[in-house]
């Protein structure tokens, strides 16, 4: 890549706000995994007894969390495909066409 | 090259052939499992053949044309991840302590949503073959590359000889072959299929064990939930009386042997054989203690038992397990696998879905294997029990899942489970060797010794020639290795890729200052603080070593090594103010651009 190409790019304010807004948005959601997954493990290391309560029958309030873990990180995974691939691939797209233009 | 192949073909069935014979007195064969076998060998060898005539560039070999969809990558990255390792371990972990499993499992699926987030997609803007192409793309070349192989190489053996070992001691359970001549069949199927069909017979052996694991496991935990209508409580109650009766019968017998034992002990008579009383006694009293024990762990399988002894543990297991899996060099190598950025997060989304599903299945498996194998005489070694009392398993530790395919689903399950878990160890080792080989040939042969100055033939070649002095390698140390214990070398393959390969590979993308004498420090210095402390933590210093106590509490070093290795890199960093380091922050700008866009990155090649 020319050292001129990258100046416009940079410079593109279409590219500018891809970068703002995607970067915000992975790290958001990264942050929610790393709080969520670090504060189950703090809880387990600290107050077990809190995933031990009882629910309903034998099972535990620990059970639902472990699973909904697991399925929040799919859901997210899921969210950030959705958004990058429609509306941030269509940014980098229009990024690319502006840079054959010009 | 066709000649190589029968000859290969000849010693594996020979391989074959000598085990059987040797097994049959040991074990009674299992004749369904070696048929499903048998067909899953020919169509993989049926598919490598097929791989072989489509792989003519080193794109081909390294990266499968770069041809694979999101939904096959995902499958192909759950079937990486889903080794025989993590079936059968976390079912037994399950199995054993209960929820604690979970925690382990929750550990190993949460790296990557954060995968996804920051590096899926520049990883494949950046590179073109392995991890070393990302973390070097604006570095020296020689260096870092030589880090990023040694990092590649030392993780990638590691694991491999934990899966070796793991699997000469499965096959030799399962299918009544000696130990050596399993290790040395899953050696050449493996540099079969990585020479012959490169990555594109290596992913394709991976989706199909993904969809053969994945069944079989949906089979045995719907097995399960039938069993208890539909009810997780039924079954949760079910498993904790079964282990609460169990745990208390034997309890009682273990406290009435040892009362006997150390009555015989104290009116012994002079002439008596002293020695063997007191040894009896104190075997009585070791398993009357472990018995009263088992008690108190039974009633609490629940709920988080004593998994995480203290937040340090916690804290550096958990970033060894989300970071190590972001380093490992067999997963990173399969985002150059897909056509584009797009397709690389769709990778990350189903292999993210297909291995929570795992995970999930695993559970009830464990919990299934509770109910159905745990005090079913059919399933103990009663020899074992007979010294040591409680519920031993016949065949080992590891065992629940593949027993409890037998309760629900008879031999001919049984035979279908086994011949699935042996594909699982053939898939997983050749994505192993397939990226040791491309450090060793792409890395280390064309960039380091030959500056980038190799044809694609030649560098082809070294990388099959290192494909099978790897799988050679590998034979030999999974035999030498047969009696350690490998937990601590899958522990220390995930603390060397989350302290020397992610580090330096994270911070090559995120932070501009990076230099590379800053990565070269910091990156060392992460490997060797890793592999020190692992040496010596109880896990290697007490097991292995046999010392009373170890030097380092921890059994996990990867908050301190990973902490190194951020520290030193950040200080060696910005601490260098030569020429070649400004040009290196210089061309950050033009790297984040690519990696944020896509511009001039590789593309697919269409067949």
């Amino acid at each position: 890549m020319h050292t001129d190409m990258v100046k416009d790019i940079l410079a593109n304010p279409k590219y500018q706000e891809l970068v703002q807004k995607r970067g915000r948005f992975a790290w958001i959601l990264s942050l929610i995994v790393i709080v969520v997954y670090f504060g189950f493990v703090l809880i387990v290391a600290f107050d077990p007894k809190l995933l031990a309560i009882k629910l309903y029958g034998v099972t535990t309030v620990a059970i639902p969390v472990g699973v909904a873990i697991i399925i929040m990180s799919f859901i997210l995974t899921g969210i950030y495909v959705k958004r990058a691939n429609s509306e941030f691939d269509d940014m980098v797209t229009e990024i690319k066409n502006s840079v054959k233009k010009g | 090259m066709k000649k190589i192949f029968t000859i290969f073909l000849a010693l594996g069935a020979f391989a074959l052939a000598s085990g059987l014979e040797g097994g049959v007195e040991k074990q009674p064969l299992n004749i369904s499992a070696i048929v499903m076998f048998l067909v899953f060998v020919s169509g993989t060898l049926g598919i490598t053949y097929w791989a072989a005539k489509r792989t003519k560039t080193a794109k081909d070999f390294y990266a499968a044309g770069g041809g694979i969809t999101g939904f096959q990558n995902g499958l192909a990255i759950a079937g990486d991840y889903m080794s025989a390792a993590s079936f059968l371990g976390i079912s037994a972990m399950v199995y054993e302590k209960g929820y604690d499993g979970l925690i382990y499992s929750i550990g190993f699926l949460v790296g990557w949503p954060v995968i996804l987030f920051l590096m899926s997609e520049r990883l494949r803007n950046l590179g073109k073959y392995t991890f070393a192409d990302v973390a070097s793309y604006r570095l020296k070349q020689t260096p870092i590359r030589t880090l990023a192989a040694s990092g590649s190489i030392v993780t990638v053996l590691l694991y491999l000889i934990a899966q070796m070992v793991g699997a000469g001691q499965l096959i030799q359970m399962l299918f009544g072959l000696p130990y050596s001549s399993a290790v040395v069949l899953v050696g050449i199927l493996m540099i079969l299929y990585v020479t012959f069909g490169g990555m594109l017979a290596t992913t394709w052996v991976q989706i199909i064990k993904a969809v053969l694991l994945l069944s079989g496991a949906t089979f045995m935990a719907l097995a399960v939930m039938v069993h208890f209508g539909f009810s997780p409580d039924a079954l949760f109650a079910k498993a904790m009386e079964i282990k609460m009766t169990s745990a208390d019968a034997a309890f009682k017998l273990a406290s009435d042997a040892n009362a006997t034992a150390q009555a015989a002990l104290a009116s012994a008579a002079p002439d008596a054989n002293i020695t063997a009383l007191t040894d009896a006694a104190n075997q009585a009293s070791k398993n009357a203690a472990s018995a009263a024990k088992e008690i108190k762990a039974a009633s609490g399988i629940l709920a988080p038992g004593g998994f995480l002894p203290d937040p340090i543990s916690a804290i550096s297991l958990g970033l060894a397990l989300m970071l190590g899996t972001a380093g490992l060099p067999h997963i990173l190598m399969r985002f150059f696998t897909v056509a584009d950025a797009k397709e690389a997060r769709k990778s990350v989304f189903y292999a993210t879905g297909f291995i929570g599903y795992f995970y999930i299945l695993t559970f009830i498996i464990g919990f299934g294997a509770i109910v159905m194998v745990y005090n079913n005489p059919q399933y103990i070694d009663a020899a074992k029990q007979a010294i040591e009392g409680g519920y031993p398993l016949l065949g080992g530790k590891n065992m629940p899942a593949i027993h409890l395919a037998q309760a629900v689903g008879g031999n001919f399950f049984l035979g279908f489970i086994s011949a699935v878990a042996f594909a699982t160890i053939l898939a997983v080792v050749s994505g192993l060797t397939l990226a040791g080989a491309s450090a060793i040939s792409h890395d280390l042969y064309a960039s380091v010794f030959r500056h980038g100055r190799v044809d694609e033939a030649t560098e082809m070649r070294v990388s099959k020639m290192a494909t099978v002095v790897l799988g050679i390698l590998a034979i030999i140390l999974g035999i030498i290795f047969e009696k350690q214990n490998i937990a601590f070398m899958v522990g220390l393959a995930f603390a060397v890729a989350a302290s020397a390969n992610f580090p330096v590979l994270f911070l090559s993308m995120f932070w501009k200052k990076l230099t590379t004498r800053g990565a070269l420090v910091g990156g060392s210095l992460g490997l060797l603080t890793a592999i020190t402390l692992v040496i010596l933590s109880p896990v290697v210093w007490v097991d292995v070593f046999k010392n009373a106590e170890a030097i380092f509490p921890y059994k996990h070093p990867a908050l301190f090594s990973v902490t190194v290795a951020f520290l030193f890199t950040w200080l060696f960093s910005i601490t260098d103010k030569s020429q070649g380091a400004k040009d290196e922050i210089a061309a950050f700008d033009a790297q984040d651009v690519r990696s944020q866009t896509g511009i001039g990155a590789e593309g697919a090649i269409s067949h």
